[in-house]
């Protein structure tokens, strides 16, 4: 189910725009106000949905079980962790779902941009960038010494 | 250098112009009718009575005076210090015409000039840093400021009027008058192409909005949820290796 814009809600933040991670989401050119460019192509993350701070992003149910009239309704509680979604069907029955979108607390996590750049001789390294530490993993990845290994055994 | 006549016929021309554009947008976009019947579903819906008034003073004291609906802090420092600006800057131009122009030997009291240029100024900083920064073309597409667009017109007009205003304000020259007047009439004028109507539109929606949630209809939002003891599971450390 693709997602959708109310524009009268939206405030053109962009923050939909930045997290699409199929970079569908853009900013109309005649009122500055984000839309989904082709739904089509929408992965149904609702990264967008959860991210929209103005709770203005809905979720267009396909026509043959969510057929006119319905209403898919999202809304995130940052400060609880929890995203809340409120279905109502079109012969008026609800359903509401809590469900935890974070274990932990909203703005803990550093992004990309906030750890340091990889060095060069970093790529010759086996470990991802910024690897162990952003795993939050103590002591290390976990890797197998040789004499664990058993000939015949794959 | 210019008539007092002749800049009073133009103030007035203007607020008209801003009057029929916005009545125009009503009727062509048909917002006042979106309005309504969202306001009326939202009543159908309701399962509780609501005080109008009350939530008419507390939009008016948050979102309208105060910027509240923006979540980006330096987005609503901009928008206020445009928002404040614009409104110093044109009610200051409007006494200064109306008030002190048609007698060229009273002197006009030295608040108004001040507040008429801290009002540009305050329009040229909240505006070029959105222009620049903060504007989702250029902080989240990653567009060239200079890419223009027709949700540019109003945010362009404005801050070219008051630009060229300050510049004329401060050289005198009769070729920055008539940018500036150029620039202004682009900007009241068009109200129906632009987002000028914004300033009337959004009280409207932000009341709107804070009745469904004070009804209970809540725009069909779900209820907020109960605040869970621990945040997701209690599992902090990944445990799959």
């Amino acid at each position: 189910m693709p997602t959708f814009v109310y524009m009268t809600s939206c405030d053109g933040c962009g923050h939909c725009v930045d997290i699409c991670p199929s970079d569908i989401m853009h900013i109309d050119k005649t009122y500055r106000r984000a839309y989904n460019i082709e739904p089509n192509m929408c992965w149904e993350c609702y990264s967008c949905v959860k991210a929209c701070p103005q709770n203005a992003i809905d979720v267009r149910g396909y026509a043959d079980f969510a057929p006119l009239g319905h209403s898919v309704r999202v809304l995130r509680e940052e400060g609880k962790g929890t995203i809340s979604w409120k279905l109502i069907f079109r012969d008026g029955r609800e359903k509401n779902f809590v469900s935890p979108i974070r274990t932990t607390p909203w703005g803990s996590i550093k992004g990309p941009a906030e750890y340091t750049a990889p060095r060069p001789e970093d790529l010759k390294s086996q470990e991802l960038a910024h690897e162990p530490d952003a795993l939050n993993v103590e002591g290390g990845l976990p890797a197998l010494s040789r004499d664990q290994l058993k000939v015949g055994v794959v | 250098m210019v008539s007092p006549g002749v800049m009073k016929t133009y103030v007035v021309v203007m607020i008209l112009l801003v009057v029929a554009g916005t009545l125009y947008d009503i009727w062509h976009k048909k917002s006042a009718r979106y309005f309504f019947d969202n306001w009326q579903k939202s009543k159908d819906k309701g399962t509780k009575d609501v005080e109008i008034a009350g939530l008419a003073l507390q939009t008016a004291a948050s979102e309208v005076l105060t910027s509240s609906e923006f979540c980006n802090p330096k987005r609503r420092i901009a928008h206020l210090l445009t928002m404040y600006g614009f409104i110093a800057y044109a009610f200051a131009t409007f006494v200064m015409v109306f008030w002190y122009s048609a007698a060229p030997g009273t002197p006009t009291p030295f608040i108004w000039p001040l507040l008429w240029f801290l009002g540009a100024l305050a329009v040229c900083v909240g505006g070029y840093w959105f222009w620049f920064v903060i504007r989702a073309d250029v902080s989240a597409e990653g567009q060239s400021p200079f890419r223009l667009m027709r949700a540019d017109l109003f945010i362009l007009s404005l801050l070219a009027s008051v630009t060229l205003g300050l510049i004329w304000a401060l050289s005198q020259s009769t070729f920055f008058l008539v940018l500036y007047l150029f620039a202004t009439t682009v900007l009241f004028a068009s109200v129906p192409w632009s987002k000028f109507s914004h300033m009337f539109f959004k009280p409207a929606a932000a009341l709107q909005k804070r009745v469904a949630n004070a009804n209970g209809s809540r725009n069909n939002l779900p209820p907020p949820a109960d605040k869970p003891d621990v945040f997701g599971s209690a599992r902090r450390q990944p445990s799959h290796y």
